[in-house]
């Protein structure tokens, strides 16, 4: 079956006069965070509970993530748009009744909450609203209109110049630009071509991908078949870890619908352009995030890095030219070509555009998922949507990047979070991990957990990452310990220079970031370890114990 | 001769034993979804983990003669990855998720209590076969760290009391009476 622009319209159409018969639309929030806190099937309760009331005109829907996922389980009602946070059985009936003798969850009204109003989602912006298992609620949010523009009316090249005008850089973590990457596998002449989605989201701390495909699969999807259709690809692969069994399923459920509606499989909208997906689950190894490691893994090899060039981009998946890009990259695609490249251009800074996901965690008041502009400092985010810092506690520093990032400590504050400012002080922006760190963290301890986190994932391939990765957690649980001396501070700095500047891949290079971004912003914790066997944090127990 | 016959199960036998035991059953259809390609086999592998719990020598060796690769690859592939278990499981799986934000939060004093009390060490399972440890690297539940999975279901914003007083419930079998 292949669609045409009438039908696509059609089913939109559908679905819009079916939501319209609806005065009131109660969200529940299915991500993974408020399921696991939710006391029972809380869509299904409050179904059953509408169902025998005879509440025929309020519709009660499983949505995506709703953002604040330390206040769930998260009900919203529409149109008012009141957030009900902690939401329970017994508490669920209330919001679905009116009635006030009965018990109330809080409520939180999104358009007066800084943790709301600062954001600006883009990659999130059917997140909460639409149900993630329905392919008709995407196509009637204008979903999949972008994938038929490009098929059907645009020039692949015209659709490399629109990236590269936008100015999308790879949301994975390194920020090279999407357009450029994509150019690279567009000029290639092999007639067999591969996308993969890296959905491989290993760094601990980080949840962006998994809430996005939770959320919105859909927009994943007609990035990926928009991408092979600029690169000139057939074939895409999306790489998602085993560890998140409900992206998984939302995945497959998505892809099963977008191949009946004909939005993937052959001849997509009578075009001669094919593309069909395939999900590969990973087996939880950090190095997978690597590109060739990917590559490895999804040719059922163990996923060790092999050296570059060859880039994938000329030979990757069974040596055929592979475009690797990151979950968020690939939900932006749609909105920039709805909206033109100037448009996304136009939010963010000079030289990263659009915005940024980032996981929110730690020690701060409302943690959970919140997408703004690029440029947004670190001091807004922290303060403004995260609240401040939890339980009357002082900042301390914020992690980014995860174990290839590094801390922002407090004179940082004010930086603005875009590649370049995060670079320059050591850290980087990483997948989007923002860990908010207050005075109860020591900070050789949080260097220590990096590269514990970096011996165990390290493939073993290259001697640099085995080998180094190993010493310098050596050294840093002698520090932890309160054993080591001055000089061994210097053989650290010196391990983590030649880590960094010979191990094979991204994973041993960037191993000793967390160490070199720790010692450059919190250098006297070191030494108060080293000389007065004293944890100004008081983690280190075998020091305070003495 | 007819003992003999037997005695002796070859590796063929072995194998056309397996594709019509209904236990395999997962593990077939995987295999033929990828048409025995050797790209199938971490896939493979994933199946035969959620089929057995684990994944045995016996299941290496059929893989490796119905995808046609060495054991020496099947083997290799099931120990590189930390998914992958060799080791029979306990009959519950508490996994703690050892990620940033559960770090800081205090994982690893949960980890603590539950080797004092249990005895286990992450990779282990109790003398009873009750329960096993494990940590994983994040389970991306970081708005509630510290987060864990009890069996299949994930929960957050644990404390070490109401982690150990889930586990003695699994060890007085409080909801299997």
């Amino acid at each position: 079956m292949s669609l045409t622009l009438e039908e696509l319209n059609d089913i939109a159409e559908k679905e819009l006069s079916r939501q319209q018969q609806f005065s009131r639309q109660i969200r529940v929030c299915c991500a993974a965070s408020c399921l696991s806190c939710q006391d029972a099937d809380l869509t299904q309760q409050l179904q059953q509970t509408a169902r025998q009331q005879a509440m025929g005109e309020t519709e009660i829907k499983p949505v995506g993530c709703l953002g604040l996922c330390k206040e769930g389980p998260l009900v919203s009602v529409h149109p008012e748009g009141t957030l009900y946070s902690h939401v329970q059985i017994n508490t669920s009936k209330a919001i679905l009744l009116s009635e006030s003798s009965l018990p109330r969850p809080s409520a939180i009204d999104p358009g007066q909450s800084l943790f709301f109003t600062r954001q600006n989602p883009i990659v999130l912006r059917n997140s909460g609203s639409i149900n993630p298992e329905r392919i008709e609620e995407y196509i009637a949010v204008g979903g999949y209109k972008a994938l038929y523009q490009a098929i059907r009316n645009m020039h692949p090249g015209e659709i490399l110049s629109q990236i590269q005008q936008s100015g999308l850089r790879g949301r994975g973590g390194a920020g090279y630009p999407t357009g450029l990457k994509w150019s690279a596998v567009a000029k290639t002449k092999s007639t067999q071509k591969y996308v993969i989605c890296n959905a491989d989201e290993g760094d601990p701390g980080a949840f962006m991908d998994r809430s996005v495909l939770e959320s919105d699969p859909h927009s994943v999807l007609e990035g990926m078949a928009i991408a092979g259709y600029a690169v000139g690809a057939q074939a895409g692969y999306i790489y998602v870890r085993a560890e998140y069994p409900l992206a998984v399923q939302r995945l497959r459920t998505a892809i099963r619908q977008a191949e009946k509606f004909g939005l993937l499989g052959n001849n997509i909208f009578n075009s001669s352009f094919h593309f069909s997906l395939t999900i590969r689950l990973g087996a939880g190894a950090f190095v997978c995030g690597e590109e060739t490691a990917i590559i490895a893994s999804i040719e059922g090899l163990p996923g060790k890095p092999r050296p570059r060039p060859p880039y994938p981009a000329t030979s990757g998946i069974k040596g055929c030219p592979t475009l690797i890009n990151n979950v968020e990259t690939f939900a932006n695609i749609s909105p920039i070509l709805t909206r033109g490249s100037a448009w996304f251009a136009g939010i963010g800074t000079d030289k990263s555009k659009g915005t940024k996901v980032f996981a929110l965690a730690g020690r701060v008041k409302r943690t959970g998922l919140i997408e703004v502009p690029m440029g947004t400092t670190l001091r807004e985010i922290i303060f403004d949507i995260g609240g401040g810092i939890s339980d009357n506690g002082t900042f301390k520093a914020a992690q980014t990047g995860g174990p290839s990032g590094g801390c922002i400590p407090k004179q940082h504050l004010d930086i603005p979070m875009d590649y370049e400012s995060l670079a320059s002080i050591g850290s980087i922006m990483g997948s989007g991990g923002l860990i908010v760190l207050d005075q109860s963290s020591c900070m050789v301890d949080v260097a220590k957990f990096f590269m514990e986190f970096c011996t165990s994932e390290s493939c073993g391939k290259c001697v640099p990452c085995r080998v180094g990765t190993m010493q310098m957690y050596t050294i840093l649980d002698k520090i932890t310990r309160g054993q080591a001396q001055l000089s061994d501070l210097e053989q650290l700095e010196d391990l983590c220079d030649l880590v960094r500047s010979t191990s094979l891949c991204g994973l041993g290079q960037t191993a000793p970031n967390p160490v070199l971004s720790t010692l450059r912003f919190f250098r006297d914790e070191y030494i108060s370890h080293i000389q007065d066997q004293h944890c100004p944090a008081g983690v280190c127990s075998l020091l305070t114990g003495k | 001769m007819q003992t003999n016959a037997e005695a002796v199960d070859t590796p063929l036998d072995s194998a056309l034993s397996k594709t019509k035991d209904p236990q395999y059953r997962m593990v077939n259809r995987i295999m033929c979804l990828h048409n025995y390609q050797p790209d199938a086999l971490i896939e493979t592998l994933h199946a035969a983990q959620d089929s057995f719990g684990c994944i045995t020598l016996e299941t290496m060796r059929y893989i490796s003669h119905m995808l046609h690769l060495p054991l020496s690859r099947v083997y290799a592939v099931a120990t590189f990855y930390h998914y992958f278990t060799l080791k029979p499981p306990g009959k519950h799986r508490c996994v703690l998720c050892m990620g940033t934000a559960c770090y800081i939060a205090g994982a690893e004093s949960i980890e603590k209590a539950i080797t004092e009390k249990h005895h286990i060490s992450p990779g282990e399972t109790t003398s009873d076969g009750e329960i096993s440890l494990l940590t994983a690297r994040c389970l991306g539940s970081c708005g509630l760290a510290p987060a864990a999975i009890f069996d299949d279901k994930v929960m957050g914003q644990l404390t070490p009391k109401n982690v150990l007083k889930q586990l003695q419930d699994w060890r007085d079998h409080v909801a299997d009476t």
